[in-house]
């Protein structure tokens, strides 16, 4: 690594703790105690700042990255080199440096993760707030199939479709992620909705003449959002761990691509010389999904005041 | 209780048979058609239906759903593509291995897991319980084939602690005496099952922690403790008794989650179980191989679920199972 890239190492770290400073001022001040109780949770804070970190390091990847993840430095005297201070996270079998390829790899993952989150959380939003809202025939179909997609594993389900058709690219990978991972949130969604739906607003609402999609759209969704956000942030989680766990079994992120998954893969065979290869995506992975489940936990307290620990 | 029974059964059924449909539909809608030869050798349309004679491909759907459910109910799954062997005995073979990770894993998971879970709510905001606190979310937040290598590198590699994988030692272990075998055999479940049961005891002991936490506020709580009983008692014949039943709850999804580490963790240390059967079926596009041990899988996942609403009816006096 270059003294370039540590400088601006330095400074996406210097570029986080503003961050995180600043929307505790802000949080600090506003009129509503959302923000407050937020922060007040021990690890919202740290979790908040790894996700800040780690998302910059992603988005800058080519500024604190110093070659390129495929790059290979010199594959006869750079095999297998334990972290120094110019391969921080030492380099891997084929002489690519880990560091470089776990910023990029961060884009693949969290890209892919917050993209197929965004997916299913929309379609579990949309099917949750629709059995919900009319309830009958339509809940007890929705409802049903809900029940089938919870019973099958999804490991399988994403097996399963990738055996039957072909070898997936990054999109349909995302569009599947998705496509498999709405079932618990639609159940949260209805839940809220069929308490929702008999409130006061709504039926007024309703009497000043508004259809029903205008309804779950601009009455019944915007007071559902708090179980849809927590959602969503532990839904990044289990996206990533599943995308990490399909590329780790070389059937999601294809090499030479880099995805935290399938670094873990390369470094298998090279575990017992060169562990640093798998240690530090793991860790890396580990890092996030415990962000995303910190920063979950605290939204839940901070936009459902009801039950607190 | 009986009718609720028979009702909750005759839905698992239901969501079993919905999951039969949709593999079969899979099947049929995926690309490509059968017996088509390699890539540029001409095909011979006679042979190809022939092929589709001999198969039943030739006849109408709906007749070929049907011959599906009626092959399914014999226990026929079909046969693999990669092995030529019938799906069904493959995964007969790899069911007991499977079974034994997931239920020793199952086992460390709730044992460690709910003794944690007691431990925290009994000291709970003092540094014990914070230090817990962090360290079962960073156990819940690992993936689970990565804590599998870091276990296989640190036991296995560097202490030799325990053997790098398999279910047995492929040399000696037919030559052992009995309670050797039965030695090996734990030696060599010890890793994976540890690897499953550590990252499940995380969660299953931040939801102990809650559910405890959530009871020591109830007013028979306050009532108990204002009779004089010791701390001890309240927390374990008062509270407990209540938290247990959620986390009894949680034994119906612990399962997906065993079965989904499995295919992980079996990879990782060449268990030879359902996961890394169908994972190894992936790299060959073994679809009826994936698609028996996904039907298999489901089905374990229903009869889970209705296990522990029974087991809750049963342990809850509140549940009347009347209506």
């Amino acid at each position: 690594m270059t003294f370039a890239s540590w400088l601006t190492l330095l400074a996406t770290v210097a570029w986080t703790a503003a961050v995180v400073a600043w929307s505790r001022r802000v949080a600090r001040r506003a009129r509503r105690d959302s923000g407050r109780r937020f922060f007040r949770h021990p690890t919202a804070a740290a979790g908040l700042a790894v996700l800040v970190l780690l998302a910059t390091l992603a988005l800058c990847a080519p500024l604190v990255a110093p070659v390129l993840p495929s790059t290979q430095l010199n594959i006869t005297a750079l095999q297998n080199r334990p972290p120094s201070w110019q391969y921080p996270l030492g380099t891997d079998l084929y002489s690519r440096d880990v560091w470089s390829r776990l910023v990029y790899g961060a884009r693949v993952s969290l890209g892919v993760g917050t993209l197929g989150m965004l997916v299913a959380v929309s379609l579990g939003g949309m099917v949750g707030a629709t059995a919900g809202y009319f309830r009958g025939w339509v809940d007890g179909v929705l409802m049903r199939f809900v029940d089938v997609g919870l019973s099958v594993p999804r490991i399988f389900l994403v097996l399963a479709a990738i055996a039957v058709w072909e070898r997936l690219g990054v999109g349909p990978l995302i569009l599947l992620l998705g496509l498999t991972g709405w079932f618990a949130t639609s159940r949260i969604v209805r839940a809220e909705v069929l308490t929702l739906r008999e409130r006061p607003f709504t039926d007024a609402a309703r009497s000043l003449g508004a259809g029903p999609w205008r309804v779950i759209a601009r009455h019944i969704v915007p007071n559902a959002a708090a179980p849809l956000i927590v959602s969503a942030a532990l839904g990044i989680g289990s996206m990533l761990l599943l995308e990490t766990g399909l590329s780790f079994l070389g059937v999601g992120i294809q090499p030479p691509q880099p995805s935290w998954g399938n670094m873990i893969a390369d470094g298998r065979d090279q575990l017992t010389v060169a562990p640093w290869i798998s240690l530090f995506p793991g860790l890396a992975i580990a890092l996030v999904v415990m962000a995303l489940n910190a920063v979950g936990d605290a939204l839940r307290d901070a936009l459902d005041p009801r039950d607190g620990t | 209780m009986l009718p609720w029974l028979l009702r909750r059964a005759a839905a698992g059924i239901a969501i079993v048979f919905a999951v039969v449909t949709l593999t079969f539909a899979a099947v049929h809608l995926a690309p490509g058609k059968p017996f088509l030869p390699p890539e540029g050798r001409p095909a011979n349309p006679a042979a190809i239906e022939r092929l589709k004679t001999a198969f039943g491909l030739d006849q109408p759907l709906p007749v070929q759903y049907v011959r599906y459910l009626a092959a399914l109910a014999h226990g026929e799954l079909g046969e693999s593509f990669s092995r030529r062997r019938p799906v069904a005995e493959m995964i007969g073979n790899a069911l007991p291995n499977t079974v034994l990770l997931a239920g020793t894993a199952l086992l460390l998971d709730f044992a460690l897991g709910i003794a944690i879970g007691v431990f925290q709510a009994a000291r709970v905001r003092r540094r014990a319980d914070v230090a817990l606190t962090n360290l079962t979310l960073f156990f819940y937040s690992l993936p689970t084939f990565w804590l599998g290598l870091v276990l296989l590198l640190v036991f296995a590699q560097w202490l030799h602690w325990f053997p790098v994988g398999g279910p047995t030692d492929p040399v000696l272990h037919d030559s052992l005496p009995l309670l050797g075998r039965l030695l090996d055999r734990l030696r060599h479940l010890a890793l994976p099952a540890l690897t499953l049961g550590l990252v499940g005891a995380g969660g299953t002991a931040r939801f102990q922690r809650a559910a405890l936490l959530e009871a020591l506020g109830q007013d028979y709580v306050r009532t108990a403790r204002a009779k004089g009983l010791p701390e001890r008692a309240v927390l374990v014949r008062h509270a407990l008794r209540d938290a247990l039943l959620p986390v009894i709850s949680l034994l119906g999804l612990a399962l997906p989650f065993l079965l989904t580490g499995a295919v992980l963790v079996e990879t990782v240390f060449s268990w030879p179980g359902l996961g890394k059967l169908a994972a190894d079926a992936i790299s060959t596009r073994d679809y009826p191989v994936v698609l028996g041990t996904t039907l298999l899988v489901s089905t374990a996942v229903v009869i889970g679920s209705l296990v522990a609403d029974v087991i809750t009816a049963a342990a809850d006096p509140r549940i009347r199972l009347s209506a």
